[in-house]
């Protein structure tokens, strides 16, 4: 997966302007599903930390890298699941009269 | 095995199905499907990264990926909605602490093959371990707090700002000399990582509990920040987009929590606030008369109103009365009157606590109103029924410029015909100012468990 140092810095100074515009839409009473949806984005360090526990290079990686994937992975999907449970229950007023 | 090629526009498939659900919470009815857009995201690049030629072994990560998935779950089930605040904190910690871990492990692979380390890299490594370290132990001080395993008021001795100083000098300074050292060396890095640990927990324990809310963000703000820190370290540029997405969300709603609260986000971190100087104002409004009200001259006024505004605040998560509020409300709207609630940014303790513990109890959400939004009403309202809040209605942030939260927001039920307020006891609030709410010749008080004194307005209401 190769990025230089220099696209690399492009490329997070160009996500941190769209992801400003983006959250700036979220209304506040979806701050909280919001927050956890996100935090489960960051989970995405799961890539790493899979490529460090197959790497098969020795048992210091594979014992870091076995938490960090079960760290990762709780992060990815309690985050979601959570998510999910409370963006369930948001509903819209049934008609009234 | 896939080609590179193919491989990253896969990772940047995912990218964009992220972005596209962010994207999709701007609104309640699409919100639940973008989550899932996400999540799918999520697993296109999980998948992606398992036909990755780097990987040979795969019993260990099919037993973390086993491990995780289970423990995942069975928190997301097992939490109640009142206690999301600690969940997300503890989520925040569980990001940033598996950051930590792939830098360790890059770190520790290294210096096993005797690997010169790029500068760039080199550098990206020691900010992983930093935020990393930073997020994991900060979060579970916030855990900590919010869960009733430590006193959530700050926790502050003497030097402090200074010692915090001295060790993230320390940090910058050791984490700058092993980055321009090619060949890893162990002391430095263990240095970085034993250091930001400690930072982490150092910068948590001075904030208290109503300032939650922009720690839980900002902490949120560092476990993106790691993620895309740890892209930089392994080229992988999925890392970084996410990441830096995660690092804005945490920041802007960080902004809005501290606009609402009036106060700058270094006075937050720095300020120890509602610890010492905030008992101040206390002496002032004590001795004034306070009217205590029945809960059928409550229910009366209830049962007869056109309007009822509701503010609830931590006291009913804290009471888990979610439920009774909404079946009060059932009640009045059946009556004919109409019911509204009115949310302020910081009730609760994270960004849009109430609305989600309102949600639980199958309040529509249109029936939910933003400070900005309700603040005229109040005006046309009869009665505004306070639930467990407490600094969000206190007046004198309008009107005292010697209190502490002079300048904040409130929302105004003051401008109400009459004010109701559920409290268990005349104790101040979180920050220990004294509220001239209760001593209103308008106001009248409801002593009581909150989810006890619904109760029983529920039971007068229905036999009015």
């Amino acid at each position: 997966m190769p990025t230089s140092l220099l696209t690399g810095i492009v490329i997070f100074v160009l996500a941190t302007f769209l992801g400003v515009s983006l959250i700036q839409r979220v209304p506040p009473t979806l701050h909280t599903p919001l927050m956890s949806g996100a935090n489960a984005v960051s989970g995405i360090t799961i890539v790493g930390a899979l490529v460090l526990a197959g790497s098969g290079t020795g048992w210091i990686a594979g014992v870091v890298g076995f938490i960090a994937v079960v760290f990762a992975m709780m992060n990815v999907v309690g985050g979601y699941a959570v998510t999910d449970r409370m963006l369930e229950m948001f509903r819209k007023e049934p008609e009234r009269k | 095995m896939i080609p590179g090629a193919i491989e990253q526009l896969l990772y940047l498939l995912a990218a964009v199905l992220f972005i596209v659900g962010l994207r999709r919470l701007a609104s309640p009815a699409t919100a639940r499907a973008g989550n899932r857009l996400s999540a799918l995201g999520m697993l296109l690049a999980i998948v992606v990264t398992l036909f990755d030629r780097q990987i040979v072994s795969f019993p260990v990560i099919v037993a973390g990926l086993v491990v995780g998935t289970a423990l995942g779950l069975w928190m997301a089930r097992a939490v109640k909605m009142t206690a999301m605040p600690q969940m997300v904190a503890l989520l925040n910690g569980l990001g940033g602490g598996a950051s930590l871990l792939v830098g360790a492990g890059v770190f520790a692979e290294s210096l096993r093959t005797a690997q010169a380390i790029p500068a760039g890299t080199g550098v990206t490594i020691q900010l992983t371990l930093l935020i990393g370290a930073v997020t994991l132990t900060g979060s579970l001080v916030a855990y900590a707090k919010l869960q009733g395993l430590m006193p959530g008021r700050p926790i502050t001795f003497p030097l402090q700002q200074w010692i915090n100083a001295l060790v993230l000098l320390a940090i910058v300074v050791i984490g700058a000399f092993a980055a321009a050292t090619p060949l890893p060396i162990f002391w430095p890095f263990a240095a970085v990582v034993i250091l930001s640990l400690v930072l982490g927990l150092l910068v948590v324990l001075p904030i208290g509990g109503a300032d939650m809310p922009v720690v839980i963000s900002l902490l949120n703000s560092y476990s993106g920040l790691a993620a895309a820190m740890t892209g930089f370290v392994i080229g992988s540029s999925v890392l970084i987009i996410s990441g830096a997405l995660v690092g804005a969300s945490g920041i802007i709603l960080s902004q809005i929590m501290c606009k609402a609260m009036n106060r700058p986000l270094a006075n937050v971190l720095f300020g120890a606030f509602g610890s010492a100087s905030a008992q101040a104002g206390s002496a002032e409004a004590s001795g004034l008369p306070v009217r205590s009200v029945s809960a059928e001259d409550a229910a009366i006024q209830l049962g007869y109103a056109r309007l009822v505004i509701v503010v609830p605040g931590y006291g009913m998560a804290v009471a888990q009365a979610q439920h009774e509020v909404r079946e009060l409300a059932e009640l009045i709207e059946k009556r004919g009157g109409d019911v509204k609630y009115a949310i302020h940014p910081v009730a609760g303790r994270m960004p849009g606590h109430m609305n989600v513990l309102l949600a639980e109890a199958n309040v529509p959400y249109d029936r939910l109103y933003d400070m900005d939004a309700i603040n005229g009403e109040f005006g046309r309202a009869d009665v505004a029924l306070v639930v467990g809040a407490n600094d969000v209605v206190n007046p004198a942030a309008r009107t005292d410029p010697s209190s502490p939260i002079y300048g904040m927001p409130i929302l105004d039920v003051t401008q109400a015909h009459s004010v109701i307020v559920l409290k268990r006891s005349m104790k101040p609030g979180f920050a220990g100012i004294e509220n001239a709410l209760f001593h209103d010749p308008k106001t009248s008080m409801l002593f009581g468990d909150a989810k006890g004194s619904l109760a029983r307005l529920v039971s007068e209401v229905k036999a009015l």
